[in-house]
């Protein structure tokens, strides 16, 4: 436990020495903090808070305000569902409503084993490859459907299979 | 003959359909056909046409395929031998006539199109500054800094009556001026590339596709107002966009186009990035500014306008992505050359995120004053799949939709204002008659509640009132006197909310009653959804005459709601059912035995 914390000293030392430590800096620093942990740990944002001068509250309102910002881990596969305008008229809500029921978590949630986590987001700017979703804010899927979703899960399978846990037969793991 | 350049687009879109893999597959091809002395290769960024990727082109002969897959990689470069015929089976074909096209300007996307904004998205290579600076870039920074004064830029920006292109439409020569008179010992501008609006896609494309031209106006704006440092405020959530915009920052410090003493003279400008961190309402100046400076991106009561006390108390610029990549061109063509197109009080250009119910969807960029009729139909091709023009969506969740009999209205900023709806940053979605107009309002509503920061009243709570009523409506509890009640609040909302967010959050939901009231009655007095949309007003039902009781639907049926058994016609238990429509998309190619009533 002891060299957990002192692991993430370390991280946040690192963080901050490319910073002069002035209260507008408080986003890019968060967004470092969040790109290293992949959440705002509660034990990072108080360090954020002593380092740029000021309250807990005060790092902590404007971490919250921001939607970019995650109080809890994900998954190791981040889904994001695109709910913007064209995606919606095209049929999000159903793509969402598959992916729920395949993952067996709600929107916000991650699964039991750490694997999925499933976000709505506001638009990911592929209005003409609507409906889509983005795993991991990197590879972006377009032109779905109810049916191809599973499809889609298909390569995030093949992985996990060739990686040393498998995972199959487990609760909320029905990909 | 002259050397072929291939150009495979890799924008967001473009690499999501699968442009890197065509990208390696030709390039590969090309070594393997001995032409990769006679081939240069080029990854352009978005070419706008988004629903063909990934598309490949050959320039100079200006060839296009269509929906290239790896596997076709061999054949389009064997064309390229002496002799050769291209593949016509990849040439774009058109939806309803069938016709194929075989030149890129001849395609009807493309040709009814005026582009100067997007002029180099799809043509030039986003990483090179050569590139760039070959097709004339950075050339009106030179003229600006070495020709003209700082008034002299201004005024010729004034006279081009160019607006700005980021929603609120301001005339970007007085803004200008108005940040060259006020004093202040550090003034500051910022590209405002926070684009939000869910149904945009135009500032991305073009950071992504052209982000030189970005830099170099705002260099000249800088120049202009005598501002020494810049930031562009870009979305977290386009990874894509800002790796662009590092590179092309990088390389123009290189160059000594950002940094001191600027191409030699004695301007000096600083530019840095700065990413948003994914709130909506800092698109708004005043919250933009808060989030610059690490506080909660809350707006706050204008004057002092930014122009006069902006960032740290400075007076400071901000411009969106488009108006700033327009500037060069008035620099380098002269503000008359600008003022010819366009309209009487909207001049030059306006770049579109046409997408939705819509054949062609894309980045478009028109002439002001045209109709939204050739938009949707000249350009986008109209609606798919043979369904029935509904409404048209522009300016995002402050906007509104326009239906068909205002189809001719022209776009302009004052014309659709007057309409109900704005021009907004430019996304327009396209709705057929499958799109339920109480539920899009809903959707709009939904949105600006999770978006709204929540310091005004009117808008905190009037806002969740309205989404509240509409959840209701929608349900098929609404009530008759519901229609006024909405309308009141609407207006109570706009005018008792302090920012542009505030104020507008209503106008999807008043643009809909105004032209859709029909849709809302259905709702409330027949606990009807005419455009079946409404999970709670619908039901899934098996015609027994059509069902061929093959199985599929009972497969795929994620609740297990359908029933049957071998040779028999099969059943929806309605209290299983969620309504997903998974059994309808199923069996409408096949039999068409499920309907949705």
């Amino acid at each position: 436990m002891v060299d957990y914390e002192l692991k993430n000293r370390i991280i946040m030392k690192e963080i901050f020495s490319s910073f002069r430590g002035t209260e507008n800096e408080l986003i890019p620093i968060l967004q470092h903090v969040q790109e290293h942990f992949g959440y705002l740990p509660e034990s990072a944002m108080l360090e954020v808070a002593r380092f740029i001068s000021v309250s807990e509250s005060k790092v902590y309102a404007t971490a919250s305000f921001y939607s970019q910002f995650r109080f809890k881990a994900t998954g190791k596969k981040h889904i994001t569902v695109c709910q913007g305008t064209a995606c919606h008229v095209r049929g999000a809500g159903k793509i969402q409503d598959t992916l729920e029921r395949q993952l067996g978590i709600k929107e916000g949630e991650t699964t039991a084993d750490q694997e999925y986590s499933l976000e709505a987001v506001a638009c990911i700017g592929c209005c003409a490859l609507a409906p889509c979703i983005a795993v991991n804010n990197e590879t972006i899927y377009g032109r779905l459907t109810p049916q191809k979703v599973k499809v889609v899960h298909e390569p995030i399978r093949g992985e996990r299979k060739n990686g040393q846990k498998n995972h199959s037969g487990q609760p909320g793991n029905m990909l | 003959m002259a050397k072929r350049t291939i150009l495979v687009s890799q924008g967001t879109c473009c690499k999501s359909a699968g442009a890197e893999q065509v990208y390696t597959a030709l390039k590969k091809e090309a070594v393997k056909w001995g032409l990769e002395d006679e081939v240069e290769f080029k990854q352009p960024g978005c070419h706008g046409f988004s629903q063909i990727d990934p598309a490949v082109i050959i320039e100079p002969d200006g060839l296009l395929f269509a929906g290239v897959k790896e596997e076709n990689a061999s054949e389009i470069m064997q064309s390229l031998l002496p002799g050769r015929r291209p593949p016509e089976h990849l040439f774009y074909t058109e939806p309803h006539s069938s016709n194929t096209i075989p030149y890129k300007q001849k395609i009807p996307f493309f040709s009814r199109q005026q582009r100067f904004i997007l002029h180099n998205c799809g043509t030039i290579d986003p990483g090179s500054i050569e590139d760039y600076v070959k097709g004339g870039g950075y050339e009106a920074l030179h003229k600006a800094v070495y020709e003209m004064t700082p008034l002299q830029v201004i005024a010729e920006i004034e006279d081009s009556g160019l607006r700005g292109l980021g929603g609120g439409g301001f005339l970007a020569g007085n803004k200008w001026r108005l940040c060259y008179q006020s004093p202040g010992d550090q003034k500051y501008l910022i590209c405002n590339a926070d684009e939000g609006d869910p149904g945009s896609f135009q500032d991305r494309s073009l950071l992504e596709g052209d982000p030189h031209a970005v830099l170099e106006g705002m260099l000249i704006a800088g120049y202009a107002v005598g501002a020494t440092k810049g930031y562009i405020y870009v979305r977290a959530e386009y990874p894509l966009a800002i790796k662009r915009l590092q590179i092309a920052l990088q390389q123009a410090r290189e160059q000594e186009l950002v940094g001191k003493n600027i191409l030699g003279s004695d301007f000096s400008f600083e530019m840095e990035i700065f990413q948003g961190a994914g709130a909506f309402v800092c698109g708004e100046e005043t919250a933009l500014l808060q989030s610059l400076g690490g506080k909660r991106g809350m707006p706050y009561p204008r004057p002092p306008y930014p122009v006069v006390s902006g960032l740290h108390g400075q007076p400071t610029l901000i411009n969106n992505v488009k108006t700033l990549a327009s500037i060069r061109w008035i620099i380098n063509n002269g503000a008359g050359w600008f003022r010819a197109k366009g309209t009487e009080k909207s001049k030059g250009t306006v770049v579109f995120s046409l997408s939705g119910k819509v054949v062609n969807c894309g980045l478009v960029e028109v002439p002001m004053g045209i109709s939204l009729r050739e938009i949707i139909f000249g350009i986008g091709g109209g609606i798919p799949g043979e369904k029935a023009f509904k409404a048209v969506q522009t300016g995002g969740p402050s906007g509104g939709c326009l239906p068909a009999d205002l189809l001719d209205t022209a776009v302009d900023f004052d014309t659709l204002r007057d309409a109900g709806s704005i021009m907004g940053s430019g996304g327009m979605v396209v709705m057929d008659e499958d799109t339920c107009m109480v539920d899009t309002a809903r959707f709009f509503l939904a949105f600006s509640l999770k978006e709204l920061c929540g310091q005004c009243t009117t808008c905190r709570l009037g806002t969740r009132q309205m989404l509240e009523i509409l959840n209701r409506i929608t349900r098929g509890e609404g009530r008759p006197s519901d229609l006024d009640l909405l309308i009141q609040l609407g207006e109570v909302v706009a005018q008792g909310s302090l920012c542009g967010l505030g104020r507008t959050v209503p106008n999807p939901v008043l643009t809909t009653l105004r032209y859709f009231r029909d849709e809302y009655e259905a709702h409330i007095n027949e606990k009807r959804c005419p455009a079946r949309v409404c999970k709670d007003l619908i039901t899934y039902r098996i015609d027994h005459e059509k069902c061929k009781a093959c199985s599929l639907c009972l497969k795929a049926c994620p609740t297990a709601a359908i029933k049957g058994n071998k040779k028999q016609a099969y059943l929806i238990e309605q209290d299983r059912c969620v309504r997903c429509g998974t059994c309808l998309d199923l069996c409408a190619d096949r039999f068409g035995a499920i309907e949705c009533i």
